[in-house]
């Protein structure tokens, strides 16, 4: 009942090329704008935009990031993090050089930087694939984050080695640095977050999206076709790094408020890909919902031994956080391997029908 | 600059043999653990196709029960077993709870559950035994600490009972398990499985009982490592990062071959070593430790895909 799209003709070819053909869809979305751009902002506390709101964006970016690469193109990569940092020490260098540059126009071009080094260390996936090529990508990972802290010009030769996010005013009004208010940042985050899933989602439904799809498919295939393979992996390697360089100063300048560089090492690499993969590999959508759980997660379960009245304290609630989200990761590979995105086709599908029984 | 990165290592090399054979031997005994991680890693990955990310954490796991149950009272003879046991415990856990339901799901799963194990055995150790940093009951198991000093060349040359000891058990551990592999019937069971899980299934093996014992055996590896490394540095959680340095081993050695592993853990083991004390320290401010590895089988497998020892890839559509 609540999904049936019997009765909604389509007259031209532009209506049937539409981003949400189905008018369920198109509604389910302007209902998520409206909460996004209207109520969560009116009512969330300073606690719930740090602890949920901005880095469940920043995160679906992030993972955003990797999916191009994994889900669409195929490729493994464990780097997500270095490449977040190339983006976020690229801001930080852009920044500082030019005081007067646009944040925004900061947060971009430095994208292209962490384009430029994710499609370099992307060449070796010309030869190898699989763990072989993701194994490959851990030598960014480590090496980059060798390099944030070996080199002292990327943080202006700071004694502590870390970067500081300064005060940034964006047309006038403060965005990032110690004084920005949380629903300013919200509203810059979720902006950069909006047009970089709408630029994603029309390259993964368009040529190049269906290229690198033949590709992770079956490359030899694909190949045989005539698609140029360097091209296509290089491509996926430099979108993918670009978006994740974005998430990675927004991460940084939004959020964090200053980074050292083991803020971006392994772990953080592997949330991402946890997102990604719980969310649903070659789905844009999969990204919110993963992010959404694994931040939410640990949130919602720091407070239940307080509302259950249990004293546990900080370091074996920790811990017991770790296992849970352990637990629940392997859990969710179970039960849905496929990720969040097809539990979410599958209750639409049982919407068509509902409440009917055939 | 030029003579910084060509002459002058190669100088130091020659007019002090003794530090070089002192680097080289560092290096042979951190490489003899990276091969053993490796190798934990190799016979998962050859068995079930999985690539057991949790074999670091393992590592952590099983030297921190040792001396966990030596700290209430076991005494260490009585606790190595008790630790085994553990392990086949964990074994069993894993091989029901994990890897049966995921059975026939794409690599990428697989790997991912693996780092779900991860961090739950990190949650869980940090629970049990708290997270600072123990002291590995050495003496107690009887291995000998002092050292032999050597004066080759009029130098000095400094050799850790502890670490021969560390070679001579890792070289007694791999010749049983290549036995155990190629001899007995449960090896060539595992090799069965790794060849072709279907057929091997027609032919009765059975799938469950050799993951348990596969996944045991990477435990009583992992237990080993855990030993002498822990011997070596302390037993923290500081030791899973270890398990990362067995990746450019497999990426040279190729997943699926345990000489590839053994060599290339070597291989690693001496040149990172030499790297970081010629090249990292003098020129790029040390701790080039962290990537080396790394970078090193990248370019290898630039030229050899398949890695040094890895089997041909054949590709068709």
């Amino acid at each position: 009942m609540l999904y049936r799209t019997a009765g909604q003709f389509k007259t031209s070819y532009k209506a049937d090329h539409a981003l949400f053909p189905v008018r369920q869809d198109a509604v389910l979305l302007w209902i998520i704008v409206f909460l996004a751009v209207v109520v969560f902002p009116l009512t969330a506390s300073e606690f719930t935009f740090q602890a949920l709101l901005i880095p469940v964006l920043i995160y679906s970016l992030a993972a955003l990031g990797l999916n191009i690469l994994t889900g669409y193109a195929g490729q493994l990569s464990l780097g997500t993090a270095a490449f977040m940092g190339v983006g976020a020490y690229a801001t930080y260098k852009l920044i500082t050089i030019f005081p007067e540059m646009n944040l925004l126009a900061a947060i971009l071009l430095s994208g292209f930087f962490s384009a430029a080094v994710g499609a370099a260390f992307g060449l070796p996936s010309l030869r190898i694939k699989g763990f072989y090529l993701a194994i490959a990508t851990l030598a960014a990972q480590f090496f980059l984050v060798w390099l944030f802290e070996k080199w002292a010009w990327l943080y202006n030769y700071n004694a502590s080695g870390a970067i500081q996010v300064p005060n940034i005013d964006f047309f006038g009004i403060r965005v990032a640095g110690p004084t920005a208010k949380s629903i300013v940042q919200y509203y810059f985050v979720l902006g950069v977050v909006a047009l970089m899933t709408a630029l994603s989602i029309n390259l993964t439904r368009g040529r190049i999206g269906r290229i690198w799809k033949a590709v992770r498919d079956m490359d030899i295939a694909a190949e045989l076709v005539g698609i140029n393979l360097m091209k296509a992996k290089l491509l996926a390697f430099a979108v993918s790094s670009y978006i994740c360089g974005v998430a990675g100063a927004l991460f940084v300048f939004l959020w964090r408020g200053a980074a050292e560089p083991n803020l971006f090492d392994i772990p953080l690499s592997f949330r991402i890909l946890f997102i990604a993969i719980i969310g649903g590999l070659g789905s844009v959508m999969g990204n919110f919902l993963g992010a959404l759980l694994i931040v939410a997660l640990p949130v919602v379960i720091n407070t239940i031994p307080d509302a259950l009245g249990l004293d546990i304290g900080a370091a074996p609630l920790e811990h017991i956080n770790t296992m849970i989200v352990g637990g629940l990761i392997i859990f969710f590979l179970i039960v849905e391997p496929l990720g969040l995105a097809r539990l979410w086709q599958i209750i639409r599908e049982k919407f068509i029908i509902w409440p009917f029984p055939h | 600059m030029l003579n910084q990165i060509f002459v002058k290592p190669f100088v130091d090399m020659v007019s002090a043999p003794d530090f070089l054979l002192q680097v080289v031997w560092e290096g042979l005994v951190s490489g003899v653990l990276y091969a053993l991680i490796a190798l934990g890693f190799v016979l998962i990955y050859k068995s079930s196709r999985i690539f057991n990310f949790a074999q670091g954490i393992m590592v952590v796991f099983a030297a921190l029960t040792l001396v966990g149950l030596h700290e209430n009272g076991v005494p260490a003879l009585l606790a190595l077993p008790l630790t085994l046991v553990v392990m086949y415990l964990l074994a069993m856990a894993i091989e029901r709870v994990v890897l049966r339901p995921l059975v026939n799901q794409p690599d990428i799963i697989l790997f991912m559950a693996t780092i779900g194990i991860t961090l739950f055995l990190v949650g869980f150790g940090e629970l049990i035994f708290g997270g600072e940093n123990k002291v590995m009951i050495t003496e107690q198991l009887g291995i000998p600490t002092g050292s032999y000093t050597f004066e080759p060349w009029g130098g000095l040359l400094i050799l850790e009972q502890k670490d021969i000891t560390a070679v001579i058990g890792a070289i007694v551990l791999v010749l049983a398990l290549l036995l155990f592999l190629n001899r007995s019937k449960m090896g060539r069971a595992i090799r069965a499985l790794g060849d072709d899980h279907q057929a091997a299934l027609s032919v009765g093996i059975s799938l469950s009982t050799i993951w348990v014992l596969v996944w045991f055996i990477a435990g009583i590896i992992a237990l080993a490592t855990g030993i002498v490394w822990g011997a070596r540095a302390g037993v923290s959680f500081a030791l899973e990062v270890i398990a990362y340095k067995a990746l450019p081993v497999l990426m040279l050695g190729g997943l699926e071959s345990v000489s590839g592993a053994i060599i290339g853990g070597l291989m690693i083991g001496i040149l990172e070593k030499l790297f970081e004390i010629y090249w990292g320290q003098p020129l790029m401010g040390g701790n080039t430790e962290t990537w080396f590895a790394f970078v090193l089988a990248l370019f290898v497998l630039l030229f050899r895909p398949q890695g040094l020892f890895g089997e041909r890839i054949i590709e068709r559509v």
